[in-house]
């Protein structure tokens, strides 16, 4: 619980620094999605700026998530997750390096 | 031990019935889906020493050693003893191809591990690899070990009694919604690899995921697959061994004869039958049934190379 409060205040700064700045960083959100049967879940995804997504894998598989050029994980073994945070709009399309059938994306407004 | 049918009796084989069971096994039985392959060591070590002209070579795909989950918790103990089956062939094979997945995460120490079984089968060691042995941090493990005197990510040809063997490399780069790859690099080589070569030269292709589009909806098929088969187009014996489907599927169009091994770690669910690909649990006395490796036999004259699967057990 000490964590949360931790994350709370850090999120307070983050928010008082983008407002001082005039930057309109309104969510900081966390949002979860999963890797489960090798799919993507749920596929798509609508958040806002400032959003943290984090991916776990449930599957006995590794698999990545990976938007070209945008984000890259590192192999995910099993119950393993990846995190990022968006931090600009755009519609992100990733998928799973190894088994590239497996695609997700990721809308941020 | 063996259940081959002419066999049930032990060692006596005769010749004529090695024979019979050659002739048998090259005209299309094998051919079939999964179910009905015959298995037998002793067949093969018979046959080879019938007909010493030939070649015997051994493919061992897919051994993920690491992995530790219900599936299978010791892939490393099926994989030692399948190499505990290789050393005890009668006639030892020529060489050995091993199509990718030597491990389960690319760690250096499921690496060292391999290598240590599969050495003992004391047998020269022709990998190319899956995508499960990239996927290191820096992507150098593999290359380091294996990757000597390859080209490009790890792609290279070789002959072996009049044989021309090529391993490609079909699980780098690979596109967002897409399948295997091989790209215009590789293809270009093969291409040149190929050129001026005589038509009635065997070509064996091995590479991990499947050339040819077994089940796309699960990502079995390479996209650019067919424009490797179009430069093989004129040859006359063209065998295509791959692994990933931890499973047996067989193909034969034309000159060319596609083929899937078993995987020595655990099985994966026949296409569609499941919600993924995921490693398949079935119950204990049953794993070592799905489990194995395949030899493959080529005899001067023959337009087809005959591939038998020997599981672990069963
Ligand atoms: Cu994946």
């Amino acid at each position: 619980m000490r964590f949360v409060n931790f994350r709370t205040a850090g999120i307070r700064l983050a928010v008082a620094v983008a407002m001082a700045s005039q930057i309109a960083v309104a969510h900081c959100e966390e949002v979860s999605a999963t890797i489960d049967n090798f799919t993507f879940e749920p596929a798509q995804l609508t958040v806002k700026v400032g959003t943290t997504v984090t991916w776990k894998n449930s599957d006995d598989i590794p698999h990545t998530v990976v938007s070209a050029g945008k984000f890259r994980s590192k192999a995910l073994d099993t119950d393993d997750s990846y995190s990022f945070t968006f931090t600009s709009t755009g519609d992100y399309k990733y998928f799973c390096s190894l088994h590239p059938h497996m695609v997700g994306m990721i809308k941020v407004e | 031990m063996s259940d081959h049918d002419h066999n049930h009796n032990g060692d006596g084989v005769s010749r004529r019935k090695v024979l019979e069971c050659m002739t048998w096994a090259g005209t299309g039985v094998l051919w079939t889906i999964s179910g009905g392959v015959p298995h037998s060591l002793g067949l093969v070590g018979s046959a080879q020493a019938a007909e010493a002209k030939g070649l015997t070579f051994l493919q061992i795909s897919d051994s993920h050693v690491g992995f530790d989950k219900a599936a299978n918790p010791n892939a490393l103990g099926t994989l030692e003893e399948a190499i505990g089956k290789i050393k005890a062939m009668p006639v030892k094979p020529s060489f050995m191809i091993h199509t990718g997945d030597i491990t389960h995460l690319s760690k250096a120490s499921e690496f060292d591990d391999a290598e240590r079984i599969i050495s003992q089968a004391r047998l020269d060691v022709h990998y190319i690899p899956g995508e499960h042995d990239f996927i290191d941090e820096e992507i150098k493990l593999y290359r380091e070990r294996y990757g000597r005197g390859t080209k490009g990510s790890g792609w290279y040809s070789f002959d072996a009694n009049g044989v021309h063997f090529i391993g490609l490399v079909n699980v780098v780069d690979m596109k967002a919604g897409g399948l295997g790859n091989l790209g215009a690099e590789q293809l270009a080589w093969l291409a040149d690899d190929l050129k001026g070569r005589s038509s009635s030269q065997p070509i064996v292709v091995f590479a991990h995921i499947p050339l040819w589009s077994v089940y796309p909806t699960w990502g079995w098929g390479t996209e650019d697959g067919a424009r490797a088969l179009d430069l093989m187009k004129g040859f006359g014996s063209v065998t295509v061994l791959n692994g990933h489907i931890h499973q047996v599927m067989q193909k034969v169009e034309g000159n060319v004869t596609f083929h899937t091994a078993r995987s020595t770690a655990f099985p994966q669910p026949a296409p569609g039958t499941a919600p993924s690909p995921g490693p398949m649990k079935v119950a204990d006395d049953k794993l070592r049934t799905l489990l194995g490796t395949a030899s493959i036999i080529f005899k001067p004259g023959e337009e087809r190379l005959a591939i038998i699967d020997t599981p672990l057990q069963g």
